[in-house]
């Protein structure tokens, strides 16, 4: 197929064919998974192709889903587990925590936890409660485990297939309200790293880091800043954890400028660690301190308010006036 | 003595338990009738060898052990109590922080090790001593996680034996994903998975239930209910007996006399052959008792009478067999007192092992965390190396 044009969800169905066709020892698990395709339709036709073995429809109940891949990928396998939305990752969040993250030190490196957990994450969709949020700090804050957040179709494609790929678990953030977004894949491309971050657009007056859902509005900031004569750089961190620290003090010692932008609350979120390390490394490149943009220390709103919520345009921009005020 | 005292300590404690339990399954019946045969002590207990160490006889499990095999039973008990004996000892001398004993509790794990195939494979709690006795997992190695100097330390594939997991209940589910695999595989072997009465209220034990049941996995759930989780009685737990709670998952469960070494034996070995021939998973509820507290960390005798302890003493699991082998001859005293020097040894061996065993090096905060690497603890072991580095004596390495 070479290059084509495909949504965001398209994408990681390909990639999910691929690492199916690819590795005998791939399995796909989460509720809904088989038949119906995923509520989002990203693993649609797969258990048609692949049987009832090989995609497997689970119980409800995300701690047994993330257990049981446990004990497949101590038999040998790969699994890769569907959790839901965001919000119901929490009844899985000690197996994934005590047990998956700890696993290879534990075993003093005898064995492997290729696992990898999609979580269809973030806001934006007009969704109940429970279905929008951004927990990604928590994930990254623990170790063992790698988080990542692919924002266009391809990085969707490649970056599963790395993931699964990893001997590593890998929390895969998919940004939900890009799923039907449609760009260019090029499937016999050579991808880049997993954990590099990625110049989304190149500038000179400063840097927006962002990832997942929040690239595309970075981008957009970006070309409006471009109208009132500002040069703004783009980076798609890809990668929470790690974090691509060197690609952003690249880039801020040319810009001297940044603003991180996400959903997840900015208190205590990926926005902090990033300030903070590039605090660190940049502090006499800086010409400003590092901003952050993102969601406000409160429960996810109800649907109504969350353009409120949400980091959009204005906020972006106004971030950037602030910075580069200084 | 016995029968009267557990039938006042279930007045007290298990009343509604006891009479759910008499009106529940029709197999009952038929255990009721191998009671009033062999005078046993509780109706629904599968029992073979009785704690004066009467051989008795059950119509659902029949089990014929040659005498050395049965000299070797004992000798896994002994040696298993002995060295827990040596590591509660070891704790009380500062050279472990913590341990967890299984003193009454060795005949439902040497039974239920014994019956196991080398290519089957075991997901233990922190107690499985004696478990891991069987498997072959060297005991100076159960030490380490205790004694502090890493959190499992052995390699689960070697012996086919997992490493402990302190999380209540999360091994289940790894049981059952593991028993999932090997059906995918088309293996015959079987997944044993342990856990306590105070798992049996997690979760995760309900949902590996849920997914053994739904997949049909080659799993034998072997719940040592030894009374007490922590300060926490069974009635806490549970108002059915626990291994009636498999019914309602769609599997059998079955409760063995868990100080009886052969039924612990002969029920979890038909339990893995169910599982083996593609019937799906069994509940095997050991009935047993924790003789001593649940950890080092704690004190049994604010939350418990001592006449209950007593009670149980009288069941123990080693003076059973012991009497038993001297009943019928199977044993002399040559072979008690190669055992006791064995046994010696054994402690001896233990202790040695525990005060060589060396601190790890101080880079070992960073093994391991991941398989394929990662910048920050690339970065943050530099860090580390260079300060320790700048240490001039270079006594820290």
């Amino acid at each position: 197929m070479a290059v084509q044009k495909l949504p965001l969800a398209k994408a990681l169905n390909e990639s999910l064919r691929k690492a199916l066709e690819t590795d005998p020892k791939v399995l796909i698990m989460g509720e809904d998974v088989g038949k119906l395709g995923g509520v989002f339709r990203v693993t649609d036709g797969l258990q048609k192709d692949f049987g009832e073995d090989r995609v497997i429809d689970t119980p409800l109940a995300e701690s047994g889903i993330v257990g049981t891949a446990i004990g497949l990928a101590l038999r040998g396998y790969r699994p890769v587990v569907e959790i839901q939305f965001d919000g119901f990752v929490f009844p899985a969040y000690d197996q994934i925590v005590t047990q998956l993250a700890k696993m290879h030190a534990r075993a003093l490196g005898k064995v492997k936890m290729p696992v990898v957990i999609r979580i269809p994450y973030g806001g934006g969709i007009g969704a109940v409660e429970h279905h929008s949020e951004s927990p990604e700090a928590l994930f990254a804050h623990v170790a063992g485990l790698k988080v990542v957040s692919p924002s266009n179709s391809s990085d969707a494609y490649w970056m599963l297939q790395q993931a699964i790929q990893s001997d590593d678990p890998v929390i895969f953030f998919e940004p939900k309200r890009r799923y039907w977004d449609k760009s260019e894949v090029d499937t016999e491309a050579i991808p880049g790293e997993l954990h590099k971050a990625r110049v989304a657009r190149e500038g000179s007056d400063l840097t927006l880091a962002a990832y997942g859902p929040m690239v595309k509005v970075c981008l957009e900031a970006a070309a409006a800043a471009q109208e009132e004569g500002k040069s703004v750089e783009v980076l798609d961190l890809r990668s929470m954890s790690p974090i691509d620290f060197d690609a952003i003090q690249r880039s801020v010692e040319k810009t001297r400028h940044l603003v991180v932008v996400h959903e997840a609350p900015v208190f205590y979120g990926s926005g902090a660690e990033v300030a903070a390390r590039i605090t660190e490394r940049c502090f006499y490149h800086l010409e400003a301190p590092v901003l952050r943009v993102g969601g406000y220390h409160a429960p996810y709103p109800p649907a109504r308010l969350e353009e409120e919520y949400l980091p959009g345009l204005d906020r972006v921009l106004d971030a950037v006036d602030r910075s580069l005020a200084y | 003595m016995t029968v009267e005292s557990t039938a006042a300590r279930k007045t007290t404690r298990r009343s509604s338990g006891t009479k759910r339990t008499a009106s529940a399954s029709t197999s009952t019946t038929k255990k009721t009738s191998t009671r009033a045969e062999a005078g046993a002590v509780e109706p629904e207990l599968v029992q073979l060898l009785t704690p004066e160490g009467e051989r008795v006889q059950h119509p659902d499990y029949d089990i014929d052990l040659s005498a050395e095999e049965l000299r070797g039973l004992y000798r896994d008990m002994v040696l298993t109590r002995r060295f827990d004996a040596e590591a509660t000892s070891l704790q009380r001398q500062g050279e472990l922080g913590l341990w967890a004993s299984l003193l009454g509790q060795e005949a439902a794990q040497i039974g239920s090790g014994r019956a196991l195939r080398d290519d089957d494979y075991v997901f233990p709690t922190y107690r499985e001593h004696g478990v891991a006795w069987v498997r072959g997992v060297d005991p100076t190695n159960l030490l380490g996680m205790f004694r502090g100097v890493n959190h499992g330390g052995w390699d689960p594939n070697s012996n086919n034996f997992h490493l402990y997991t302190i999380v209540i209940g999360s091994q289940t589910l790894h049981a059952t994903g593991y028993a999932m695999g090997i059906t995918k595989d088309g293996a015959d072997s079987a997944v044993i998975a342990y856990f306590g009465d105070g798992a049996s209220s997690q979760g995760d034990v309900n949902e590996a239930f849920t997914f053994s049941a739904v997949y049909n996995a080659p799993v034998v759930f072997f719940c040592q209910n030894n009374q007490w989780a922590i300060s926490e009685p069974t009635e806490k737990q549970t108002r059915v007996p626990l291994y009636q709670r498999a019914r309602g998952f769609g599997f059998p469960g079955v409760r063995v006399d868990g100080n009886d070494v052969l039924a612990c034996l002969a029920v979890t070995r038909s339990a893995l052959e169910r599982a083996r021939r593609g019937e799906g998973p069994t509940l095997v509820e050991a009935f047993t008792y924790r003789m001593g507290a649940h950890t080092t960390s704690d004190d049994p005798t604010k939350y418990r009478a001592d006449e209950e302890r007593e009670a149980w003493e009288a069941k123990d699991p080693i003076l059973r067999l012991k009497a038993y082998l001297e009943r019928e001859g199977n044993a002399d005293e040559a072979f008690f007192e190669a055992l006791e020097a064995e046994s010696e040894a054994l402690g001896k061996r233990v202790r040695e092992g525990v005060r060589n065993m060396p601190d790890p090096d101080h880079m070992a905060i960073f093994e391991n965390v991941y398989a394929d690497g990662h910048a920050l603890v690339d970065e943050e072991r530099a860090q580390f190396a260079a300060y320790q580095a700048s240490f001039a004596d270079g006594e820290v390495k």
